[in-house]
């Protein structure tokens, strides 16, 4: 975890929770690799955010064979903050930042990301689109005829074209390293436990310096430990490579840890959406059975 | 419910009416569920059909995969190369066994390389090449884009900028249509010298006599239709495979389900086309 914010050379604002978007920088800091980020937006290389909200959701609504999932959500992710969604199991949260990444397509409704609208981007503009999201799976999705380090040079030989072996090599090692598992690199995925495997996962999400971050239950199915360790990596992926986050969850340790805002989904709409404090001090019957 | 029951079997004590109502519903409701079953299969068809379409397309765009493709080749070959070895060469050695006496009856054993070539390159070696890669490589590659499909591989694989069509499906299709026909022609030669092994069991054929006797039986218009059709056993095996697993259901129970109906559909489809090229051979030859 220290030495996350060493090599970003940042203050961190305290080992609980960094204040999200505003943090000072000063002068220029070179981030591991070629990017340099200057200031204190979330700039990779040299594309700049224009927009106060990275990602707005309007009205949407999904549906599979008269199975209505979301109907009229709207919702917006500010830039540098984590939301997390909440919502119990089958409220169709996948299927919402789904809709996000265009795996799959609404059947109402507008996403923009960057103030881009989604749904109709061209291949050239989905795949650039796609490059600023890092995605990281419920499942993990390793690709599990592939070494970690395979898994980990795939995206990147993909979307940043043109690194040199050293690149790549010192790239591989940088992200393994801030996830702790410097030591996993020629192992296969199914070698790893559960635990280590979202994090490999989530190693090579961030390998291609993503502006935002979308987490499909980060810390499901691991013990409370792990999970609190994934967490804390959420929090230090904000803070070194300063992305905006959606973080999916039913995990209430993991809301406690990571949550700048919170939004709850229920029936396929927003039902509250409101700070952690808000949150915790709800007398209504839904949101209490979540915060216990 | 049940007293609908009761006064219907008391009034049918007293008149028998046809009882037209509850037919024409039945019949209906027949026909709701044949119509479902028609449209689910017609619409299978269809996605299908789509699914080779975009294999094709994708088949000629400019960035080819080709590590993955050699991968790919690799993979087939390590798979199936101990079971056709093995039954290659007892496709040959029974076949001379077998047909030996009835040759003898005749005063034609001079004529068993020929015949025993004849029937493994024509027919024999295709088939149960075919049939083996079916099973094994049809299977393996259902499971395999299966498994990949449930565990969200291919969704990760379209977020970080790559094609999966491209990556796995075009790969993997390739690679069974390049390799199938040479499986074929390995399982035809062992089948060959399966059957000499066999010659050799009763009296004492020389190798080069042999092969020359089986070869001088074997001409272009033997061998070159049942290359062909190898490529088309090929090509299908590897879209039906890659078909199967890569439209599987969610839930890891689809895995199976792939894998299975991947092998049946791959084995239906290699016989039909071999029924097809049967045809075709005999109209041009
Ligand atoms: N690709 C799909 N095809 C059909 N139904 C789907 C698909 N994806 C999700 N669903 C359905 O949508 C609902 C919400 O799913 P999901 O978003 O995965 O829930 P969760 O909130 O637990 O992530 C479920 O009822 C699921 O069955
Ligand atoms: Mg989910």
């Amino acid at each position: 975890m220290e030495n996350l914010t060493h090599i970003a050379g940042m203050e961190s604002a305290g080992p609980n929770k960094p204040v999200a978007g505003n943090n000072p920088v000063a002068g220029n800091v070179i981030v591991a690799g070629n990017v340099i980020v200057t200031g204190n937006k979330p700039v990779a290389g040299n594309k700049t955010v224009k927009t106060e909200h990275v990602i707005e959701i309007d009205n949407l609504e999904k549906g599979f064979n008269n199975n209505l999932v979301l109907k009229n959500l709207s919702l917006k992710l500010y830039n540098g903050e984590n939301l997390v969604v909440l919502g119990k199991s089958g409220s169709g949260k996948s299927v919402l930042i789904k809709c996000i990444i265009r795996l799959l397509l609404p059947d109402q409704g507008t996403i923009r990301v960057f103030g881009q609208n989604v749904n109709e981007l061209t291949t050239k503009g989905l795949a650039e689109m796609r490059e600023k999201i890092g995605f990281l799976f419920q499942s993990g999705a390793l690709y599990d005829s592939m070494t970690v380090r395979e898994n980990l040079e795939f995206p990147l030989k993909r979307i940043k074209k043109g690194l040199t072996r050293k690149e790549i090599d010192e790239k591989v090692a940088e992200v393994l390293d801030n996830v702790g598992l410097g030591e996993t690199l020629n192992k296969m995925p199914s070698e790893l436990s559960g635990g280590m495997r979202k994090r490999v996962s989530l190693a090579r999400t961030i390998i291609v310096d993503p502006m935002i971050m979308l987490y499909d239950e980060p810390t499901t199915g691991l013990d409370p430990v792990t999970s609190d360790e994934i967490s804390s990596l959420i929090n230090d992926v904000q803070t070194k490579y300063k992305t905006s986050s959606i973080i999916i969850t039913h995990d209430i340790e993991c809301v406690r840890a990571t949550a700048d805002r919170i939004i709850m989904v229920q029936d396929g709409e927003v039902y509250k959406e409101g700070s952690i404090e808000e949150f915790n001090s709800s007398t209504d019957a839904i949101i209490r059975s979540f915060f216990k | 419910m049940n007293k609908v029951k009761k006064n219907n079997t008391v009034f049918k004590k007293f008149v028998i009416l046809p009882d037209v109502k509850h037919k024409v519903i039945k019949l209906s409701e027949n026909t709701i569920e044949k119509t479902q079953i028609a449209t689910l299969f017609f619409s299978e068809i269809g996605e299908f059909f789509l699914f080779m379409f975009h294999t094709f397309k994708e088949t000629f765009s400019r960035s080819f995969e080709f590590k993955e493709f050699l991968h790919q080749c690799y993979q087939i070959g390590n798979r199936t190369l101990p079971l056709i070895s093995v039954t290659g060469l007892v496709i040959g050695l029974v076949l001379t066994i077998q047909s030996r006496p009835v040759l003898a009856d005749f005063g034609a054993v001079s004529l068993l390389p020929g015949m025993v070539a004849v029937s493994i390159i024509r027919e024999m070696g295709p088939v149960v090449t075919g049939l083996i890669c079916a099973g094994r490589i049809g299977s393996g590659m259902g499971a395999e884009l299966g498994s990949m499909k449930v565990t969200e591989q291919i969704d990760a694989m379209e977020v970080s900028s790559t094609n999966p069509m491209r990556f796995l499906v075009v790969t993997r299709v390739l690679a069974a249509t390049l390799m199938i026909p040479i499986l074929v022609l390995y399982a035809d030669a062992l089948g060959i010298m399966g059957s000499w092994a066999g010659a050799n069991i009763k009296g004492d054929v020389p190798f080069v006599l042999f092969f020359s006797q089986a070869f001088s039986a074997v001409s272009f218009a033997d061998f070159l239709p049942a290359v062909v059709k190898t490529f088309f056993f090929g090509a299908a095996i590897g879209v039906i495979g890659c078909y199967k697993g890569y439209t599987a259901g969610r839930g890891t129970e689809s895995v199976g389900k792939a894998a299975t109906s991947a092998v049946v559909l791959a084995s239906l489809f290699v016989i039909i086309i071999d029924l097809i090229a049967v045809q075709i051979t005999d109209m041009l030859f």
